[in-house]
């Protein structure tokens, strides 16, 4: 092995010495970045973690400078932002990146999401880890959905108003509650200003969450392609420099794509309709969500029927965000104790079936709900949930695993040439 | 009780309307034109939209406003500032109070926003059969491929097919969801003159206005393909410089 050994060598002048024995700051950085022990295995798919982070960046610097400028009322919303595009200096170049990061985020958290399901990157020591991961989910989804409300258009007002109104299936209850998110009778003025708080708010706490998604990330280190645990310093490299230089190149391509839509395609993922000034008058043709909240749509609008004096609406509502309270218990739901889906012969292919699952309902989401779109968000509906609550625990007792390698060392080098090296 | 009905009917109307106006979308798609400022590359035609702004300025203005847009804008489409100062002299904003608390009628100047044709909506629609006549500033971005079908309408004016009634005050639009538009044919041969000499035939008058109403839109859309260019050079280098560091220092792994 000529990568050296990760050593505590602490800092070398005795100022910094002085500092770091009262604020380990310099502890702080060598333990999880310069000296991290890290699988020397990682693929690509492990660089979704940090560009998360990064894009989690610059939705937050962008997103303040935009609140500088935007005005959050039901009568200068839209204008504020026309005014943003027109006469602030870059405010184009701001709000399109904005906008696409949305995008662009969930995109990454998505990918990020599946690699974690592959690689059963949720198993033993990692359940908080992965649960944390969730609780990020649904903070994103709820400052994406009160983001798009900021610009006013028709799409951001009729969007506001079918959401909120999903929380009016809760028994007893539930008109008061959509009272007390719309702050009246219906959306309006108090709802922007209450959306415009809580999206500047839960970024921030977004950010928490973050950072105990990470301490427990470092708790037990990363886990890998291969799925078991390192074994010694033969097995890792420290952070940085190998997945430093790594996370650049992978945020470089990234950025590439990102840049395209910013400059090329800054409205694809848009609605035409978000360009009209929202008005309660009239009800747009198709009200559809942002494209990473349409597989959740299309489980909400597949419930069509009553179901054990059930109405279809709340059970709409409960299974469609029961597909990601779902996710909490994923680490519990698979019982299989190996976690790389590449040992698993059955699970590998059922684990594929899950996005192409998923895709599927974010189709029937844009789509209207008529004729054979119906049927198939119910069979997707049914997969989806058929595939955490009956595969996953199935296959994981059924199913006979291939034999593990006995180090990350010995598959990445080939046989026994980590062994013979000390 | 009127509320949880209104909310409920808000709910499966948002879930089933969709669906039921199907059948208005049976308006075909307007033909794609070839625009100026499509592509990686594209810059808008300058010339095509000053036609344009005279286009909108002769015609469209009398009906339809362009909320986002100063006088001072126009700069960017190449007018000199004397040519701005001339156009905003041409109308009246209401300006004030003054000193003894009056508001008074003053010539624009080009820091004034382009005065719209109506106080509000309700004169607006008073005067046009019901119809309110939307915003141009955004047209162009506020419609599905908004360029093609804003060309679409104005060149889609037709007899109706044999069968189709269309009523007292509507007219039949190919384009038009729908096909019954309150908006009479605007334009007509020769409707303007242009100054460049160019023949004012309905589809030149109208691709030139779109071109104008796209740049209302997009006003900085020529600046921004310029710096995408360059911002994605530089990711390119940036991409393969990191990805040589990437393989220099990882050669001491493998």
């Amino acid at each position: 092995m000529t990568v050296p050994a990760t050593t505590h060598r602490g800092p070398q002048s005795r100022i910094l010495r002085w500092v770091d024995y009262r604020l380990p700051f310099y502890s702080i950085i060598e333990h999880d970045l310069t000296g991290y022990p890290t699988p020397k295995n990682l693929s690509y798919w492990w660089n979704f973690g940090s560009l998360a982070g990064i894009i989690l960046v610059i939705m937050i610097v962008t997103g303040i400078v935009l609140a500088m400028h935007y005005t959050p009322h039901a009568d200068l919303a839209f204008d504020s932002v026309e005014r943003i595009m027109r006469d602030v200096n870059y405010g184009w170049l701001l709000r399109y990146i904005h906008m696409n990061g949305a995008s662009m985020f969930f995109l990454i958290v998505y990918i990020h999401l599946f690699r974690g399901l592959y690689y059963g990157s949720y198993k033993y020591p990692r359940e908080l880890l992965w649960m944390l991961g969730v609780v990020i989910l649904i903070l994103m989804i709820a400052t994406a959905f009160m983001g798009y409300v900021l610009p006013w258009g028709q799409m951001s007002y009729w969007a506001a108003t079918v959401i909120t109104n999903l929380f009016s299936a809760v028994p007893v209850f539930g008109q008061k509650i959509v009272t007390l998110l719309w702050g009246g009778f219906t959306v309006g003025n108090p709802t922007l200003n209450r959306f415009f708080s809580l999206h500047y708010l839960l970024p921030f706490i977004i950010v928490a969450v973050v950072m105990l998604h990470l301490v427990a990330l470092h708790q037990h280190g990363s886990n890998n392609p291969l799925g078991i645990d390192h074994r010694g310093p033969q097995d890792t490299i420290p952070f940085h420099p190998y997945y430093t230089i790594k996370d650049c190149f992978g945020l470089c391509v990234f950025l590439i794509l990102f840049a395209f839509f910013v400059f090329y395609a800054p409205n694809f993922f848009a609605s035409a309709d978000n360009y009209i000034p929202a008005n309660p008058m009239v009800t747009p043709n198709h009200i559809v969500p942002e494209w990473y909240l349409l597989p959740y749509y299309a489980i909400l609008r597949s419930i069509t029927f009553d179901f054990l004096g059930i109405p279809s609406k709340l059970l709409g509502v409960v299974l469609s965000l029961g597909s990601l309270v779902l996710l909490f218990f994923v680490p519990w739901l698979d019982t299989s104790r190996v976690r790389s889906a590449r040992f698993r012969p059955i699970y590998r292919w059922v684990s594929l079936l899950l996005p192409i699952d998923v895709v599927a309902l974010g189709y029937v989401g844009s789509q209207p709900p008529a004729g054979f779109v119906v049927t198939l968000g119910q069979i997707a509906t049914f997969y989806y949930y058929f595939h955490f609550l009956v595969l996953m625990p199935l296959i994981g007792k059924l199913e006979r695993p291939r034999p593990l390698p006995i180090s990350i060392g010995e598959a990445v080098l080939g046989t026994g040439a980590a062994a013979q090296r000390p | 009780m009127l509320k949880e009905m209104f909310a409920a009917a808000l709910l499966i109307g948002a879930l089933t309307v969709a669906g039921a106006l199907r059948a208005e979308e049976e308006a075909p798609t307007p033909p794609h034109q070839q625009w100026s400022f499509d592509g990686v590359f594209g810059t808008y035609d300058m010339a095509a939209a000053q036609r344009g702004f005279q286009v909108y300025k002769e015609v469209c203005a009398a009906c339809h406003p362009v909320k986002h847009l100063y006088y001072r804008d126009l700069e960017e489409l190449g007018y000199s500032e004397d040519q701005i100062k001339g156009f905003a002299a041409q109308s009246q904003v209401t300006d004030g109070p003054n000193d003894e608390g009056q508001m008074f009628q003053r010539p624009a100047r080009p820091s004034d926003k382009i005065p719209e044709p109506f106080p509000n909506d309700q004169a607006a629609r008073a005067a046009n059969n019901g119809a309110l006549p939307p915003d141009l500033s955004l047209i162009t971005k506020a419609r599905d491929e908004g360029p093609d079908y804003v060309d679409g309408i104005l060149n889609g004016f037709k007899n109706p097919p044999s069968g189709v009634k269309v009523p007292e005050g509507m007219y039949y639009n190919e384009y038009f969801p729908g096909h019954q538009i309150k908006m009479p044919p605007p334009l007509s041969e020769n409707q303007v003159t242009y100054a460049d000499g160019a023949k004012a035939t309905v589809p030149q008058m109208s691709h030139d206005v779109v071109t104008f109403l796209a740049w209302a839109a997009e006003p900085t859309l020529d600046e921004r393909h310029r710096m995408g260019i360059k911002v994605i050079l530089f990711l390119l280098v940036a991409a393969g410089l990191f990805y040589a560091a990437k393989r220099k220092i990882w050669a001491r792994v493998h």
